[in-house]
């Protein structure tokens, strides 16, 4: 089973570029990857994750909101009993705000001008430090 | 990567082959410089839309302003008036560009953010207090899912302002298809919203020919990771949409078209670019020709707004952006485009600062009174290799036209996910070129220094609440002190005739805001007859 990855759109912001190339470069890594669709709500995302069964959340944010964003959607995975799901973020990201999005529970931050390759290593090494699952399965 | 490593590609950035060396034999034994490029001014447009191009004034500087709340943008147009900006834009907030209010709980944290926030006629009135609309050679909006909504908002500005709507003009974006493959700021499903669109259009050449009714946006498909093939072809493809509806609507299909526009990326391939503003307008004119057989030639000419690529530029080194932009610009002035707005070179770290913004416009200044491009109307005209690749691009772009046509037309392919998925890979593809340094990105993939690598911080956004609760309590003011009844009787009214799908919408929407409903509130009455338009999950690859 190849691992799923949710790539989200919170807020009103309609740029996804960034996200829909992420998507393209996991999906290259032999992720299955599912897109949010534009404008979806912290509960709407946090639900689709949960139903998709997705092994991790990336939240795609260049609006500024990025803060408000993560922490509600971490509650909402948390409630949801999927405290086991990593978030990553990617976008404009300032980097005065990474210590509170890692206080938040944010993996990690993926910023603008990061490789291909940069990508991918966020991903699976955010999902391999808090699989509940034995190292190594998610190798490829 | 090492200096002797780095090589720039042999491919223009649509991937067209380029040969060592262009001449005669380069351009078919028939090639016809009478049929093919005509005069300027004259059919097929290929050298320009006017006679004189820029000789007597060049093309109409306007950059992208409007930020915070409508007293701040008041005095940034002010300000900009007086250092010689031509024309105006009003970048709309994101909550204004989906219909809803400032009040609202979706548009939390948005409020104020990426332009300013309209709710009702009173934020017009407060953005143009001082300014009279007639001094403004054109003011221009980000209005789409809202095109007639802003229309309606402007005419009623006027009105408070004793102006006659035919006294001054506005340059509408006013295209809704393309925000349902990459802007995203649809509102309605498609079908409502090429209506809303259409009605803007249809509106225009009859009452308004002086305004434009519609820039078709070529350029979002660029900035989403398009090549200059897709930015051409699916934006003809939009047109054609536009185009059916305007004819079979009861209005003259000539007075129509010509108050619509488009909207072109002026990207970084230099020649490419030129070349792609000349195919388009060699391509308008053949599609109103031969498929909606506009005979009337001046009608046919196209007119262009152009906006230098934001997303040519780098957040490494940043100073390097405003040599991007010049370059970008120059295709601008090359290709021969009515108006150009162009990028500040700090786009890339927080939102332009005011010295940014000046840089930015004096770009376009030097390019247009210091270069010596303006005195002659398309100076590459007759370069083999330029006309070579006009040529290519517009066969290139008819074909994918056709592709498009043949799917049932672009309203069918944004539905089917064809378009998005077209410039996703497009995009994927730009990313991985960079990623291996098959394209060149001085500064980021290539001669790098080692400090800059990651380049500036990037500035934290202001996320700023005084915007929003200044436009809410403005709000609660409007709503305690307008005449309620006369607000829910032209709400009323409103959603009667949307319900009726053969009313022009204008004239109701202006009855709205006459009597100070709010944008929100009127949406809300067009989404109880349209629905609402929701993307939903995609699956990609597996």
């Amino acid at each position: 089973m190849p691992q799923r990855v949710l790539i989200a759109k919170p807020g009103l912001d309609g740029h996804d570029r960034g996200g829909l190339v992420v998507a393209r470069i996991l999906r290259d890594a032999g992720f299955e990857v599912i897109y949010s669709g534009l404008r979806q709500s912290p509960d709407v995302i946090a639900h689709t994750a949960v139903s998709e069964d997705v092994d991790l959340v990336g939240i795609s944010l260049l609006s500024g909101s990025h803060l408000e964003h993560c922490a509600a959607i971490r509650q909402r995975l948390d409630e949801l009993g999927a405290n086991d799901v990593p978030i990553v973020i990617g976008g404009v990201i300032p980097d005065e705000d990474i210590p509170t999005l890692r206080e938040i529970g944010v993996s990690a931050v993926v910023g603008v001008g990061a490789t291909p390759s940069e990508v991918v290593s966020a991903v699976v090494d955010s999902i391999a430090s808090t699989c509940i699952r034995p190292v190594g399965e998610g190798d490829r | 990567m090492r200096a002797d490593d780095v090589g720039s590609s042999l491919e223009t950035e649509s991937a067209i082959p380029v040969q060592p060396l262009y001449d005669r034999g380069s351009l078919p034994p028939d090639w016809d410089p009478d049929e093919r490029l005509g005069r300027p001014g004259r059919p097929p447009y290929t050298r320009g839309p006017d006679e004189d191009m820029y000789r007597e004034r060049p093309w109409i500087m306007a950059q992208y302003s409007g930020f915070s709340i409508p007293e701040e943008t008041n005095k940034r147009i002010k300000r900009l008036i007086e250092a010689g900006q031509t024309g105006f834009s009003m970048a709309l907030d994101l909550p204004t560009q989906v219909g809803l209010d400032s009040d609202d709980p979706r548009a939390a944290g948005e409020v104020g953010k990426v332009g300013v926030p309209i709710d009702s006629l009173r934020d017009m009135e407060i953005l143009l207090e001082g300014v009279d609309l007639r001094a403004l050679r054109q003011p221009r909006t980000t209005a789409n899912s809202i095109g007639p909504m802003m229309v309606a908002l402007f005419l009623c500005a006027a009105e408070k302002q004793g102006v006659r709507p035919e006294e001054f003009s506005v340059l509408l974006q006013n295209d809704v298809l393309k925000e349902y493959v990459v802007r995203g700021t649809y509102i309605f499903p498609p079908v409502h919203g090429v209506r809303l669109t259409s009605d803007v259009i249809e509106y225009c050449g009859k009452y308004l020919p002086h305004w434009t009714s519609i820039n078709v946006c070529g350029g979002h498909y660029r900035e989403a990771g398009g090549t200059a093939v897709q930015e051409l072809a699916f934006s003809f493809a939009d047109a054609i949409v536009y185009l059916d509806e305007a004819q079979r609507r009861g209005t003259p299909l000539q007075d129509q078209v010509s108050t619509i526009w488009f909207f072109f990326n002026a990207h970084s391939d230099l020649l490419e670019e030129v070349a792609k503003f000349r195919a388009a307008r060699r391509m308008w004119d053949t599609l109103l020709r031969t498929r909606y057989h506009i005979e009337h030639a001046p009608a046919r000419a196209l007119r262009i707004l152009a906006y230098t690529g934001g997303s040519t530029l780098t957040r490494q080194e940043p100073m390097n952006n405003i040599i991007r932009v010049t370059l970008n610009a120059l295709a601008g002035a090359l290709g021969g485009v009515q108006t150009m707005g162009t990028s500040s070179y700090d786009e890339g770290i927080a939102l332009p600062s005011d010295d940014a913004a000046m840089i930015s416009l004096r770009t376009q200044q030097i390019i247009a009174y210091e270069s010596g491009v303006t005195r002659t109307a398309d100076p590459l005209g007759g370069s083999y290799f330029v006309e070579s690749l006009t040529d290519e691009l517009e066969r290139l772009a008819w074909a994918e036209i056709e592709k498009v046509e043949a799917m049932g037309g672009a309203t069918v392919a944004i539905e089917s996910g064809y378009f998005r998925n077209a410039i996703a890979d497009s995009a994927y593809r730009w990313e991985m070129d960079v990623a291996s340094g098959a394209r060149v990105k001085v500064g980021l993939n290539a001669f790098t220094i080692a400090d800059e690598r990651d380049g500036p911080q990037i500035a934290a956004f202001k996320t700023d609440r005084s915007a929003q609760h200044h436009m809410t309590e403005r709000l609660k003011d409007l709503r305690a002190t307008r005449d309620k009844n006369a607000v829910e009787l032209q709400l009323g009214n409103l959603r009667a005739a949307a319900a009726n799908p053969n009313t022009n919408l204008i004239p109701a929407l202006t009855d709205c805001f006459r009597v100070y409903a709010t944008l929100g509130e009127v949406v809300s009455a067009l989404e109880s007859v349209f629905g609402r338009y929701e993307q939903g999950l995609s699956r990609i690859g597996g």
